[in-house]
C-alpha cells in the first residue's frame, strides 16, 4: 500500500504533459516570475537602497499613502474605464462586420488595422502631435479652409483619450471579432423565428454569446491602459500624470527603486483585483456553454 | 383530412433562383389546417430552400405564399405566426431548459408566473422532468434536446410548426421512438405540422400527406398509402427503398415485354396509353421456390446470397438474361427451402406489379 502511494506521488513526473511543459516553465520562472519577485522584494527595502540584503520595512508603502499618488491611480483607472467603454462602442460594429459581413474583405481590413502596430507607438503618437498641434495639420487646414481655429486640442485629457483609443483599438477589436464569430447564425435565426426583434436578438443571444471575446478584449485593454504612459506624456503634456509615469520617474529621476517597486506592486495588485472581480461576475464556462 | 379548410397554407408558383440556378421551381401546394404534411426529397432537391422561404429566412423569387388567405411573402420571420424546429435544433447554449422554452413568451412580455405555468405545462406534455427547468441544455441528452426544441417552438403557439430534419442526427432507435412521439404530439396539439426530411420511410410513419421533391419540383403528392402503392414514376418507386425494376415495353393487351429480351409478363393494366416504362415489383411481394409455381409471371435465377432482416429474410437472385440482381423477401419462419447456388424460380401475380413511367 505504502509502495503504491509512493509510486503515485512520482507518477506526475512521468506524465508527458508535465515533461513537455518543463522547459517553458523553467524559462517563465526565470524570465517572468523572477523579476516580479525582485520587484516585490525591493518594495520592502529602505528608501533609495540598491540591494536586497537590508532589513525589510513598510516605509515605501506608508509614504505612498501619505503622498498624492492616489491622484495618479485615479487618472489611470479613469482613463482605463473610459477607453474600454469607448473602444467597445467603436469596435463592436467593426468586429461585427469583420466576423459576419465583410467576407473576403475581412482579411484586408484586418491587415489595415494591424499594419500600424508594426510602427513604434511613440512615432505614431508624434504623428498625432503634428495633427493636433497649434497651427498643425488639423488647425492649419481648418484656418485656411474655413477660418475656424482648433488650436487648444493638444495637451488635453481628450487628446490623451484619443491616443489611447487609437493605440489600443486592435487589442479590443480582434478578441471581439473572435467572440462575435463564435455566435452561430442559426441561433439568431431561431431567435428571430421565435419573434425576437433585432435589439432583442442582440441582448438575449448575441451579446451573452460573444461575452468571452468582449471580456478578453476588455480586460486586455483595461490592463494595458492602466500601465500606459506614452500617451499621457506625448499627447497630454502636463495635463495629467498617470501611475506608470510615476513609477518610471521613481526608477529613473528619483533613483528610488524601492518606491518604484512599491508603486508597481500596488498597480499589479489593483489590476489583479479588478480582473478577479470581473471573472467572478461573468462565468465564462457557462457563457460558452461548457456547463 | 377534411377539406373544410384546405387552403390553410397555400403556395402558388413559388420559385427561388440563385443566379442561374433554380433551387425551387414553380411549387403549387395546399396544406390543410391540422395536417401533418411532409416534404421529402434527396439532398439538393430544394426542400431546405423551400422551408427557409416558408419561415421567412429567404424570399421567393416568384410566387405567393398565403396563410389563412393572407399573403405572407414580405412578412419577416419574427412577424410570422409560424415557428421552426431547426436541424441543429439551435438551442441557446447559455440558457437553461426553462429559459429556452420560455424564450418566445418572454420576448412577448409575459410575466414570470404566467411563463412558468406555461413552461411547466409544456414540459409535462413533452415528458421532460420539471426539475430540468434549471438544467443547462448542454447537459441534456440528444432526445431531451429534441423535446426542449419542440417545447420552445410550441410555447410560441404557432399557426404552423415547421421541422427541418430535426431527427436526422439521432441514432436509429431514438429516431424511431421520436417519430412516433412526434406524431402523438401532433395528435394532442392538433397543430399543423410541415416536416421536411430525406427519408421517405420517416415521412411514411408520421405524415397525413407527403410531397416528393426532385430537382426543385414536386413529383407526387399523396397519402403514404398512395405513395407506396401507386408511385407516379421510377424515382418515387425507388425512393421508398429496395425495389426490383425492369425496363419494359407494351407487347399486347395486358402484356409487356422486357426491353432487349424475350420474357413477357402479364399486367393488370390494359395498357391503353402505355408504350414503354418500368415494371416495379417489391421484394416482399415476390414468391420464391415452390410458392412461385402457382404465380402467373415467373422467371428463373440463381440464389446467390441471403440476408437476415429480423422479421424477414432477404434473398439475392441473379437473373442472367436481365443482367440484374433481384431481391426477394420471405418471413423468417417460412424461409426458402433451397440452398445458395441453386437454380430457383421466382414469381408474382399481375396485380402485384406496378407499371410506371421514367
Amino acid at each position: 500500500m505504502a509502495g503504491t502511494t509512493q509510486n503515485s506521488k512520482l507518477q506526475w513526473l512521468r506524465n508527458p504533459g508535465v515533461l513537455a511543459a518543463l522547459p517553458a516553465s523553467i524559462f517563465l520562472l526565470i524570465g517572468f516570475a523572477g523579476p516580479l519577485l525582485m520587484v516585490g522584494a525591493y518594495s520592502f527595502m529602505p528608501s533609495r537602497s540598491f540591494s536586497l540584503n537590508q532589513i525589510p520595512t513598510f516605509e515605501n508603502y506608508i509614504s505612498i499613502i501619505h503622498d498624492s499618488y492616489y491622484l495618479s491611480f485615479f487618472w489611470s483607472l479613469a482613463m482605463a474605464v473610459i477607453v474600454v467603454i469607448l473602444l467597445f462602442i467603436i469596435c463592436y460594429p467593426i468586429a461585427y462586420g469583420m466576423a459576419k459581413l465583410f467576407n473576403k474583405w475581412a482579411n484586408l481590413v484586418t491587415a489595415l488595422i494591424a499594419v500600424p502596430i508594426l510602427i513604434s507607438e511613440n512615432i505614431r503618437l508624434f504623428g498625432w502631435v503634428l495633427i493636433l498641434l497649434k497651427n498643425g495639420i488639423l488647425d492649419g487646414s481648418l484656418q485656411s479652409l474655413f477660418g475656424v481655429s482648433a488650436s487648444g486640442l493638444l495637451f488635453t485629457v481628450p487628446a490623451i483619450i484619443l491616443g489611447l483609443v487609437y493605440v489600443y483599438l486592435p487589442f479590443t477589436l480582434f478578441p471581439l471579432v473572435i467572440g462575435i464569430s463564435m455566435v452561430p447564425d442559426t441561433l439568431k435565426e431561431a431567435a428571430s423565428d421565435l419573434g425576437a426583434t433585432r435589439w432583442q436578438i442582440f441582448r438575449e443571444v448575441e451579446l451573452p454569446l460573444s461575452m468571452p471575446g468582449l471580456m478578453i478584449g476588455g480586460i486586455l485593454t483595461f490592463v494595458l491602459v492602466l500601465g500606459s504612459l506614452a500617451e499621457a506624456k506625448i499627447l497630454g503634456g502636463q495635463a495629467i500624470v498617470m501611475i506608470a509615469d510615476d513609477i518610471e520617474s521613481a526608477f529613473t529621476f528619483a533613483q528610488n527603486w524601492p518606491k518604484g517597486s512599491a508603486l508597481s506592486v500596488l498597480l499589479i495588485a489593483l489590476s489583479g483585483f479588478i480582473v478577479f472581480l470581473l471573472f467572478r461576475r461573468v462565468d465564462l464556462d457557462r457563457v460558452i456553454g461548457r456547463r | 383530412m377534411s377539406d373544410v379548410n384546405e387552403s390553410f397554407l397555400e403556395l402558388s408558383g413559388i420559385t427561388k433562383r440563385f443566379g442561374d440556378f433554380v433551387a425551387v421551381d414553380d411549387i403549387n401546394l395546399k396544406i390543410a389546417e391540422g395536417e401533418f404534411f411532409t416534404l421529402v426529397g434527396p439532398s439538393g432537391s430544394g426542400k431546405t430552400t423551400m422551408i427557409r422561404m416558408l419561415v421567412g429566412m429567404d424570399q421567393p423569387s416568384d410566387g405567393e405564399m398565403r396563410l389563412k388567405g393572407q399573403v405572407m411573402n414580405n412578412l419577416p420571420a419574427n412577424k410570422r405566426p409560424t415557428c421552426m424546429v431547426f436541424q441543429s435544433l439551435a438551442l441557446f447554449p447559455h440558457k437553461s431548459v426553462g429559459e429556452n422554452i420560455e424564450f418566445s413568451i418572454k420576448i412577448a412580455g409575459q410575466d414570470k408566473a404566467a411563463r412558468r405555468t406555461r413552461v411547466n405545462q409544456l414540459m409535462e406534455q413533452l415528458r421532460l422532468p420539471l426539475s430540468y427547468y434549471e438544467k443547462s441544455v448542454m447537459q441534456c441528452s440528444g432526445g431531451e434536446r429534441q423535446r426542449v426544441a419542440l417545447a420552445r417552438a410550441l410555447a410560441f403557439d404557432p399557426d404552423i410548426l415547421f421541422f427541418d430534419e430535426p431527427l436526422s442526427a439521432l441514432d436509429f432507435r431514438l429516431r424511431k421512438a421520436l417519430e412516433k412521439e412526434l406524431k402523438d404530439i401532433h395528435r394532442e396539439t392538433g397543430k399543423t405540422f410541415v416536416y421536411i426530411t430525406h427519408s421517405l420511410e420517416e415521412a411514411m410513419v408520421m405524415s397525413d400527406r407527403i410531397a416528393i421533391m426532385r430537382q426543385g419540383r414536386i413529383v407526387q403528392v399523396g397519402t403514404p398509402h398512395e405513395i407506396y402503392n401507386y408511385p407516379k414514376n421510377k424515382f418515387v418507386a425507388q425512393f421508398m427503398g429496395e425495389v426490383n425494376t425492369l425496363a419494359v415495353k407494351k407487347s399486347g393487351k395486358n402484356k409487356v415485354k422486357v426491353v432487349g429480351g424475350d420474357d413477357e409478363f402479364t399486367v393488370l393494366d390494359d395498357l391503353a396509353d402505355f408504350t414503354t416504362g418500368f415494371l416495379i415489383i417489391r421484394p416482399e411481394i415476390l414468391k420464391i421456390g415452390k410458392a412461385a409455381a402457382k404465380m402467373k409471371n415467373r422467371i428463373k435465377g440463381v440464389a446467390y446470397n441471403d440476408y437476415a432482416l429480423g422479421s424477414r429474410v432477404q434473398y439475392q437472385i441473379i437473373i442472367d438474361q436481365f443482367e440484374e440482381h433481384w431481391l426477394v423477401e420471405r418471413l423468417q419462419d417460412e424461409p426458402y427451402e433451397g440452398r445458395r447456388g441453386d437454380m430457383v424460380e421466382i414469381g408474382w401475380q399481375p396485380a402485384d406489379s406496378i407499371l410506371v413511367s421514367e
